[in-house]
């Protein structure tokens, strides 16, 4: 036999290679396509909304958006008063005791069930667990309901996290005789504290944009909340209930809170991947 | 020998404290069946599985005819505008994965990867604003009426065309699952093992080939789990659908009229919501929606483990 010889590829299947290489590259352009289209026109509106009143001036003088942006900041701070410890704690379970065994199964499966439930529905347990109850939307009821979106998802990345701690460490310090909690603690927290703070942080970034959940706990206000059985102002609301208003005036307001939004939301999503990659585990 | 086990009080009361706060998220998890079973518990007693499929929603109360619920026309909605969502998302997510995963140049992946996911970052109430002031009337203006013209013979895509539709809620679902479709999709390509690839291209395969005949095949129920987690993830989406679906209680044909979803409703109406049973009507929309998404995400989860255990015992057809 001869040295086999190597022609190119013709006929239809040098065609069909071509024609989806460029469909599935038109495809991805497609998705960024409408990345920048909506970046674009946010920046485009929200910036010449931008002025002193907007950050200064509560929603009843229809000037700004100030009760809004503080009220989100208290929705969030609320949530991860018992969000962040809960949440940490059981991923620290799920990593160090759970890996196996009955309890760790059904807890992992748990947190699964209430990753993937939409937040709407949560939004719904709130209504009928406080608000029902109490007959009052309040910022608490607001509160609760975005803890509960929030536990899943740091539990989930922490125990990925802690995971990712390699257990010669842990056997090293067991085998000098430290405790496992102080183990757990002192070895395993702080070597993971990049990851388990990146977490975090991306949980208060999805948690800072939900509106269903508070449309139907929170309830929204126009002027800066005084007591937490009350219902309070978040951004997210404010931007609806602009967006669906019939002032102009208010519209571009809410593309400005759109813009603060997203500025938060994509800002500290890259500051949980530098501080991942700062990390001494994802080396 | 073994090392008698003995477990000091700290230690086992640590444990003991970890476990305490897992267990308050199955608690949680408990309490929300629980709770949304019991709020609702008068509405299936009145209207059983009418409730279901009675496609009459009428809360008004008159003194000659009693309210009726009937969830037909949102169960409709969601599902419509969510399987309409999946056809848009399903070829450009499966598009980009394959492209990131297989044919970019190595330097454009993680750019490209970080914008996609990007997409997932933005809020949904963003979207609906976007949805609301620019996509609406973009396609209102432009795309619905090309593809009446030229579709309009099936009912689906028959005239009159209205801005504020189930076409405009299907499209910018679609464009909010793109980045979930992808990253998943992402992670099953990469969990093929390179053998696959080389064997395809040893046989004079081009790359095209060898995703069809060797990489997709064998990523094939992994890239079915991908796809229903984008459509749970659609199934519940509630803020930019709500926006742009236009808030129909009415069960049309054509994708170009309004229509309403579970999730929209429930935003809508809460505070219209004046009496016990109007209330307690909208929490068993809740917890229907919660069971539908509940089985989607279970089957989703199923066959991504079921491909991931296959990628790991290094077995395949």
């Amino acid at each position: 036999m001869s040295s086999p010889r190597f022609k190119r590829v013709r006929g239809s299947r040098y065609w069909v290679n071509h024609i989806m290489h460029a469909l599935c590259m038109l495809a991805t352009l497609a998705g960024i396509s409408s990345l920048f289209l909506i970046l674009g026109f946010l920046v485009i509106q929200g910036v010449g909304a931008f002025n002193w009143d907007l950050f200064t001036q509560p929603e009843s003088s229809g000037l700004g958006i100030s009760n809004g942006i503080i009220g989100t900041i208290e929705l969030v701070a609320l949530a991860s008063l018992l969000g962040v410890p809960i949440g940490v704690m059981s991923g620290l379970f799920l990593s160090e005791y759970g890996r196996r065994g009955r309890f760790g199964n059904i807890l992992r499966f748990f947190t699964d069930i209430l990753n993937s439930t939409p937040s709407i529905v949560v939004g719904v347990f709130g209504f009928a667990f406080i608000v029902v109850n109490t007959h009052h939307f309040s910022a608490l009821a607001g509160a609760f309901t975005l803890m509960v979106l929030m536990i899943p998802i740091i539990t989930r990345s922490t125990e990925e996290i802690a995971l990712l701690v390699p257990n010669s460490l842990r056997e090293a310090a067991l085998a000098l005789g430290v405790r496992q909690w102080k183990v757990i603690l002192f070895i395993v927290m702080k070597t993971a504290r990049a990851g388990i703070i990146t977490g975090i942080l991306l949980s208060v970034a999805r948690v800072a944009g939900e509106t269903a959940p508070l449309v139907l706990t929170a309830l929204g206000n126009l002027w800066p909340n005084r007591s937490l059985t009350e219902p309070i102002a978040a951004l997210p609301l404010e931007i609806y209930n602009f967006a669906t208003g019939p002032d102009p005036k208010l519209w571009s307001q809410a593309w400005a809170a759109c813009l603060i939004l997203v500025l938060f939301v994509t800002l500290t999503s890259l500051l949980a991947r530098l501080s991942t990659r700062r990390s001494t585990l994802r080396k | 020998m073994k090392p008698k086990r003995f477990s000091l009080p700290p230690d086992s009361l640590f444990k003991w404290i970890l476990a305490t706060a897992g267990l308050f998220i199955v608690m949680i998890v408990g309490l929300m069946i629980a709770v949304m079973a019991i709020e609702s518990w008068p509405v299936f007693q009145q209207f059983g599985l009418q409730f279901i499929y009675g496609g009459d929603w009428n809360p008004s109360e008159n003194a000659d005819r009693p309210p009726t619920f009937g969830a037909l026309p949102f169960i409709y909605g969601t599902v419509v505008s969510s399987i309409l969502a999946l056809i848009i998302a399903v070829p450009l997510g499966l598009g980009t994965a394959i492209f990131l995963n297989e044919l970019a140049p190595r330097f454009l992946r993680t750019p490209i990867s970080f914008l996609v996911e990007l997409l997932a970052a933005i809020p949904s109430v963003v979207y609906g604003m976007w949805g609301l002031f620019y996509l609406v009337p973009f396609l209102h203006d432009h795309i619905m009426p090309f593809l009446s013209d030229t579709l309009g013979f099936i009912p689906l895509f028959a005239p009159p065309i209205r801005g504020f539709s189930m076409f405009s809620a299907g499209v910018i679902l679609a464009i909010m699952i793109l980045p979930f479709i992808t990253a998943v999709a992402r992670e099953v390509l990469a969990a093929v093992p390179n053998s696959q690839r080389e064997a395809a291209l040893a046989l004079s395969a081009t790359k095209w080939d060898m995703i069809k005949k060797a990489v997709i095949p064998y990523g094939r129920s992994g890239i079915v789990g991908a796809v229903m987690l984008g459509w749970g993830r659609a199934l519940g989406e509630t803020m930019a659908v709500t926006m742009v679906i236009g808030n129909s209680h009415f069960i049309k044909t054509s994708l170009f009229q309004a229509g309403y979803t579970m999730a929209s409703v429930i935003a809508n109406e809460i505070r219209e919501a004046t009496y016990p049973l109007y209330v307690e009507a909208l929490i068993a929309i809740g917890l229907l929606l919660f069971a539908v998404t509940f089985i989607v995400n279970g089957l989703a989860r199923l066959l991504i483990i079921r491909m991931s255990k296959v990628s790991m015992g290094g077995q395949n057809e």
